[in-house]
Formats: structure tokens, sequence, C-alpha cells
């Protein structure tokens, strides 16, 4: 009887929820891995808006991987924001006209309010002596990552290595190409995400180096033990951006545009950058990264407009069918 | 439709009536809107997607191990139902209801917890790698993945047909004097045979669309491990709806053509059996196998 | 056991072979992978596992997907005893077609189930702008579910109960016909007892199916945490979110939904003895009249 009044109330309670939006409600649709960041931002920005415009409102969060999310509100999941981890992500919402086309202008640092890096996780006292994407495709080097053409971290870790390679003398989209192929020749399987990567590495004590966000690494830290592995920082690596946007046409149908500014906004104030820093995100604000500079060592990072002239020509080239990931494996 | 004889039970109308109309509502009406969508891309485009390189060793892969999966669940299955319906021993009920198992199980959370018990440090593959036999990562995943995911079809899918099979027909057939042997050939497995031609064909064809537990597990190397329904996430990831429903359209004609076939083969079985000849001519089929 | 073995059972090491194979199979396919996942889920205690139970999310995700599973099983019952009768009682044209249609679900994979659905009901679907200007909410919100698990669970029932029926042959039936019984007397006496291991069965199954359903559904869902996260939805996010302990507590209650069988079946049984004991003093020499 219990359990049937509690279903029929969650069913009448759904029914509710869409019929009458008396308070304001934001949904948040954003990435997998985010809900941590977002779980103790969104009390803070509640408490922000009651004080600042007198509202109590009310978010929503929905959590799953990031391009499938997009393709979500294409479809009419009425998310007022999206707070992504792919800039190709939000550029596909702007084709489709939901998101401004100039949605990287309408926030400060490309609308991406903190950043990460890709790194090398390897064993405890690195007994293969890792130190840069070089090991990496050395033969007999066992390398872990998510599977480089389907996931938003496995195409982040393919174009640092890419990048790596390019920059090296003499480096051309040729030598990049061969030192990717031996580099995936590495990979004894591609896992099906970044959390699945983590597990074959950790737990199944797969490979001997995982490559991954360094925000990953205290997740990893929190669910295995901080003394199981270490972090190995490569000389050249991926500032990976976590892009943000309105979506207009969301808003402007619920009249919810001023929230949902305020919403983004505050992830650039002092309370939303060092809720960031504590997640081990890089905040943008130079304060805050010096104050946890303990955690976020100083590496040499490269943004993916910098060297691929931006995330949606860098998915055309490699990661779309046909591009240099598919040509490593078809073309003998 | 046309019937044959004059029928003598009711609903007939009704019934299959019912049946057309939720089917078509449900179940055609969505499938016809992705075929027609499909149609926007034009068939040469629909042939270059399905036969690239990737997409055959993709198919070649997934009906390879949903096949092989098919048929040790055919077998196991069938030993399965059997001990569970004829035989008694502790803890049956619980064994039982642990064939619903792997359906109720969400199937990422198999795929994890079957690569964690066949990586080469899990309970099962520890004992199983050093023979030389990699199972986690490799297509043998793939396979073992699918044996998970559709056993419930077989086991269940004979059951009530052997709990069906009435005593006196196997008794007349044993004092005829066919031995239990010839009892079972005869007698048992032609009354169970469209059974399990139908458990096989369910557990085969839901193997095919099988995604969430096998990419845990696969290893996903292109070429090698790749399976179909994962070149469609791929196509979704690239925002390529109509790529994604292509080869969906595809790899649903070839199932429907294989499913046809397997249908028909039960249907035949099935008359064969039903059609059948009084209980003393069975029996005595079975004995007359006993003398020979 | 005596010690002369009757003509219809299996010689003593056939038996233990079979028993030895059927279980030794099912201890390694089915047997060590539930073990797993308690142990997962209870790595770090009972406590930590009931705790992770408690979270209101993983409560309102348990709500929906018992609330979606009841909301399909009627429908799905229905059909299958419609779809089986029709099949398995009468021989009409183009049977093994429509055979093939019903299981047509169970090659779709499900993540294009999902999908099919979008392409109708979606924004940019068939259906998406009339849904939209008359603000009806499918994709994305419940009624998408539930289509969604309907879609996927379609066969289950018709599947468990053409073959059965068809082995049971309608001899029983057209006997209660001439005798005098109505449709309906014939159905309630005659065939559902005949089908009720089956129907059972069916019912389990697809009960198991549209509870454990992700891929399909995830793709309608659109993951609205407390609102349209179903327990196999939920399971996901947290394993995602490195909540290994949650995860696989959500997964191990779906494990124990699957149980569920035992109590179901036990019941079942109990209430047909005491019914054919009844139905044996007042219809015998009717049925064998």
């Amino acid at each position: 009887m219990k359990i049937a009044s509690r279903i029929a109330a969650v069913l009448i309670g759904l029914v509710a929820a869409t019929a009458a939006q008396a308070e304001v409600t934001l949904l948040n649709v954003s990435y997998d891995v985010a809900r941590d960041v977002y779980k103790d931002y969104n009390p803070m920005f509640q408490k922000y808006w009651k004080q600042k415009a007198g509202e109590e409102i009310t978010i929503k969060q929905s959590h799953a991987g990031s391009t499938k999310q997009v393709r979500a509100v294409a479809d009419g999941l009425e998310g007022d924001v999206v707070t992504m981890n792919q800039a190709n992500d939000i550029e596909f919402l702007a084709e489709k006209g939901l998101v401004a086309k100039d949605w990287a202008k309408k926030f400060p640092n490309g609308a991406s309010p903190y950043t990460s890096a890709m790194i090398f996780i390897v064993r405890k006292g690195n007994p293969k002596g890792v130190k840069d994407w070089s090991d990496l495709a050395a033969p007999g080097m066992q390398v872990i990552l998510p599977h480089p053409k389907n996931t938003g971290n496995g195409r982040n870790s393919y174009l640092s290595a890419w990048a790596w390679a390019l920059k090296q003398p003499g480096g051309s989209d040729r030598s990049a190409q061969d030192f990717l192929a031996k580099l995936l020749k590495n990979a004894p399987l591609f896992a099906s995400g970044g959390r699945d990567a983590t597990t074959t590495f950790m737990q199944r004590k797969i490979g001997d180096v995982l490559v991954t966000f360094e925000c990953e690494a205290e997740l990893i830290a929190r669910e295995f033990g901080k003394g199981e592995f270490e972090l190995v920082y490569p000389s050249l690596t991926m500032q990976t951006e976590f892009p943000v946007a309105i979506v207009d046409k969301v808003v402007d149908k619920k009249g919810s545009r001023k929230e949902a500014q305020a919403y983004l906004d505050y992830l650039w104030s002092k309370e939303g950058q060092e809720n960031a820093a504590q997640n081990y995100l890089r905040p943008r604000d130079a304060d805050l990264l010096k104050k946890y500079a303990a955690q976020f060592p100083a590496v040499k990072t490269f943004t993916v407009d910098d060297v691929f002239g931006g995330a949606n020509k860098a998915f055309l080239t490699h990661f779309k069918d046909g591009g240099s990931f598919d040509q490593i494996y078809t073309q003998k | 439709m046309t019937t044959h004889s004059h029928r003598v039970l009711p609903g007939f109308g009704l019934s299959l009536g019912y049946t057309l109309v939720y089917l078509s509502l449900l179940i055609l009406l969505p499938l016809g809107g992705m075929v027609l969508k499909t149609a926007d891309l034009g068939f040469a485009q629909v042939v270059e997607i399905a036969l690239g390189e990737r997409s055959l060793a993709a198919f070649r892969v997934t009906f390879g191990a949903s096949l092989a999966a098919a048929v040790v669940n055919g077998f196991f299955g069938l030993v399965v139902a059997w001990v569970l319906v004829r035989y008694e021993f502790p803890g049956k009920r619980f064994v039982d209801a642990l064939v619903d198992l792997p359906f109720a199980l969400p199937t990422a959370v198999a795929g994890i917890t079957l690569a964690t018990l066949y990586a080469g440090n899990g309970w099962l593959g520890r004992w199983i790698e050093p023979l030389g036999l990699k199972i986690a990562y490799t297509p043998w995943g793939i396979v073992v993945a699918l044996i998970f995911v559709t056993l419930p079809f077989v086991v269940r899918t004979l059951q009530p047909v052997i709990e069906d099979i009435e005593a006196e027909v196997e008794e007349a057939a044993a004092s005829l004097g066919a031995s239990r042997w010839q009892t079972f050939l005869k007698v048992i497995l032609p009354a169970i045979f469209p059974a399990l031609l139908t458990g096989f064909a369910l557990a085969f064809s839901r193997a095919v669309g099988e995604y969430g537990s096998v990419i845990f597990i696969a290893g996903n190397l292109p070429l090698i491990s790749e399976i179909t329904p994962l070149l469609i996430i791929s196509k979704l990831e690239q925002y390529d709806v109509l790529g994604a429903t292509a080869l969906a359209v595809v790899m649903l004609a070839i199932s429907f053509v294989l499913l046809l076939a397997i249908n028909g083969l039960q249907w035949w079985a099935a008359n064969r059996y039903t059609n059948r000849e009084p209980l003393e001519a069975a029996a005595g089929r079975a004995s007359a196998g006993a003398a020979r | 056991m005596s010690r002369s073995r009757r003509a219809t059972e299996e010689p003593g090491w056939v038996r233990y072979g079979l028993l030895a194979t059927g279980l030794g199979f099912l201890f390694f396919f089915l047997g060590l992978p539930l073990v797993a996942v308690f142990v997962e889920a209870l790595a770090q205690g009972l406590p930590a596992y009931l705790e992770a139970l408690r979270e209101p999310e993983a409560r309102s995700a348990m709500g929906l997907t018992i609330g979606i599973a009841l909301a399909v099983l009627p429908c799905n019952i229905v059909f299958g005893v419609a779809a089986a009768w029709a099949i398995a009682k009468f021989d009409f044209k183009g049977k093994s077609l429509l055979i093939t249609l019903i299981d047509l679900p169970f090659a779709v994979s499900p993540v294009v189930a999902g999908l099919i659905f979008i392409l109708l009901f979606g924004a940019q679907g068939t259906f998406g702008p009339w849904l939209a200007a008359h603000d009806i909410k499918i994709i994305f919100a419940v009624p998408g579910m539930i289509i969604a698990t309907l879609f996927i669970t379609f066969p289950f029932i018709a599947r468990e109960l053409i073959p059965l029926m068809q082995s049971q042959g309608k001899e029983e039936e057209e006997a209660a016909i001439s005798l005098g019984a109505s449709g309906w007397q014939m159905f309630w006496r005659v065939t559902l007892p005949n089908i009720k291991w089956g129907l059972l069965y069916g019912v389990i199954l697809a009960n198991a199916r549209a509870m454990g359903e992700f891929g399909a559904v995830s793709v309608v869902s659109g993951h609205i945490r407390g609102e349209t996260n179903t327990l196999p939805l939920h399971v996901e996010i947290l394993y995602n979110e490195y909540n290994q302990i949650g995860a696989f507590a959500a997964a191990s209650v779906l494990a124990l939904l699957a149980l569920v069988t035992l109590v179901a079946k036990t019941v079942v049984e109990w209430r047909m003895k005491k019914e054919t004991a009844m139905l044996n003093t007042v219809l015998a020499p009717e049925k064998t009249g």
C-alpha cells in the first residue's frame, strides 16, 4: 500500500509538475560527471538569487553524455541552460538555432567558466617511467583511454597527443597521424567512457598508463585511494573547456531569461569559481588559481582554437566518418 | 486472410483485429517511419554506409557472436529448463527465480560485472587467462555478455512446454519398450522443438541489438571487436541521425529475414507435431525405434 | 529413491550429469555475477548500502520504475493473450509473417528503439511541431518512457504463450464450446488455467525487462534528476560519478526485483492448487464427458 501510494504520488507529482509551474524553475542540461560541481553550486545560487532578486528558484539537473544531451535539447528537452564539456556540442545547438551564433562571446573566457587538462595516471612509483606522450607510443606500453572517436574524454586525449606530435621538430599532420597510429596500437581496448576507463585501469589492473582529465584524478583518489597511483603531467597538453550557454528558444518561451543569465553569470563569481576549484577544476580567477596552486601544478597547455582552429573544425577533421581516426584503421 | 475449415472457437476476429491494430500503432508505424526517414538518404548512400569496411566487420562480429550465444543458450537453456521442471533439489525455487536476473539487471551493470569477473585479475579471468584464453576485451567477451543477456529467453519459453508434456505419452512409450533416450528423441524432443526454436530465435534477435552490456566487455577496437550498435552510437555522436537510422534499417532487414526463416521452420515443426497421430502411434514409433 | 528406476525417468548418472551441467552453467553465468553485484554494493558495509538507497533521488527512481512497469504490463497482457489466441488456435495465411512482426522489437537495438520515437515525437520529428503547438509532452517525459518500454516489452507475453497454446491444441476449448459454454466461460475455465504458467512467465519476464531496460528509455527520458530518471538510468549516472556503492546498491534492488518471481510463483501455485481442488469436484463430470 505504501509503495502504491508513493507511486501514485510520483505520477501525480509529475503531471502536476508539467501542468503548473508556479515558481521559477531552471533546468540545467549537463554532461555526466558534472553532478558534484552543480550539487554544491545550485544551493549557492539559490541563496544568492533569493537575496538579490527576492525570488525562490528551483533548479533541476539532467546529466548524461555531452553529445547525447545536446541532441536531446534539439529534440525538445527544455533545458534553460546547457553546461557541456565539448564546444562542438554547443556549436551544434547554434546551428539548429536554439543557441545564439555568438554564444562563445556571451560570457567571458569563451563562455567556459573553468578548465581542466588532459594528464596521465600511472601506477604507484611509475614503474614504466612514463614522462611524456612519446612514451605512450613506445613498444610494450599499454595505454588505456576511452573510445577516441565516440567520447569527449577520448577525443581530448587524441587531440592532445596529436598537438604534441605536431609541435615536435619536423612535425606535420602526416607525422602526427603516424604517431597516433603507433599510440593507438598500444591500446588493448577502447573503454566506453571515462569512468569505464578508470575501472579498467584501477580495478582490473589493465594497462600502464591511463589518459584522463586532471579533475577525474580526485574522483579516482576518492574511490580507490590516493596512494594507489601517481599523476604525470606531459610537456604539452590540452586545456579542456567546459562551455556554457543559454538556450534562447527555451528561455524565451518560458520567460526565464533573466534567471538563466544570472545562473550562468554567477559561475564567474568568487563563490562560483571557488566551488569549481574545490571540485578540482581550474578556475579562471587568477587569485584563486594561486590559492589552490598545490592541486593545480603549472603545465604548458594549448587550446583547441590555437592548434586546430576551433572545436568544430577539429571534430570534422578527426572524428567525422572518414576522418583521421578512421584513416588510421582503414588505410594500410 | 482465408481459413481452411469451419471454426468452432470464438473470438478470432476480435483477437486478430486487436492484435493487428496494436501491432500497427506501436511497432509498424514507428518502424515504418524510421524506414521512410532513411529513404531521405537515398539507396546508394545506405548501401555505402552498410558496405563500408568497418560496417562489414561489425556485422560479422555482431551476427557471429549472437549466433554463438544463441547456440550455447539453446543447449544449456534446454538442460536448465529440463532440470528446473523435472528434478527436485534444494534451493530449486531460488535457482528458478535467478533465471530472470539478466532482464532485471540493467545491461550496463551486467557488462561491468562480467568484465570485472573475466578480466585478468577477476574471479574467473585469473583461472582462464593462464590457459591462454582471453575473454574480457576480445570478441569472446561479446559472446559471454550475450549469453548472459539472452539466457532467459530459451529457458522461459521451454519451461511451460516441458511442464505441459503429459506423463501418459512417456509412460506409453516406455511401456512399449522404448529406452529413455529413444523416448526423448522421438516423443519429447518433437514436442518441445518448436519452443526451443522460438527461444533460439528470440535469443538471437535480442543479442543482435544488444548494446549496453557488450560495450563494457568488448574492447571496442575497430575491425576487431566493434559491434553494429556501437557504430550506430558513433554516428549519433557525430550528430548523424540519418546515418544511424540507415545502419539500424539494414540491421533490422537482416534480422527480419533471419527471424522469418526461423519462424517458418518453427511453424513447420509445430504443425508436424500438433497434427500428431494418436498417443499410441507416437509411443509405437518410439518403441519401433527401440526394436531396431 | 527406490532402487528400481521408473521407466519415465532418466538413469541416475544422466540425472546427476544434467543437474550438474545445468546448475554449473547457471552458477558461472548467473550466480557469480549476482554475487559480484552484491559484493560491490556491500563493499563498505550495510550502513553505506542502506544510506545509498535512502537517497531521495534513488527513491523517486524506484517509484518511477515501478510506476512505468505497472502502466506497461496490463497493455501487454491483453495484447499477448489476444495475439496468442488468434495465432495458436486458428489457421490463416501469413501467420509466420505476423509472428515475425511481433518478434521485431527484440531485433531492434534498444538505442534505436528510443531513436524511432524521437523521430516521431521529438521537436524535429514528424509530429513534433503539432505536439508542441498543443503543449503535449511525450518525449523527455513519462509518456515517452512508457511508450518506449511498451515497445521493448511488446513481444514477451505473446511469444511466451504462442508455443504453449500451439502445443496444447484446441480440443479442450472446442469441447467446452460444444458443451454450451460461452466464449468467456471457456476462456476463464479452460484456456486460462491451461496457460497460467506461460502467462506468469511472460508477465515476469516482461516485468523484469520493463524495470531493467536502459537503452531505449535513456534516449527518451531526458535524465532529469528526481523526475525522469528510472532506476537503471540512476545506476548509470551514479557509476559515472564514481559512486560505485550507490550504483551497485541500486542495481542490487533491481536484482532483488527479479527474485520476486519466487514470491509470485509460490502464490500462484498455492492458489491454483486450491482452485484445481475445487474445480475437480465441481467440473469433473463435465470435463471428462
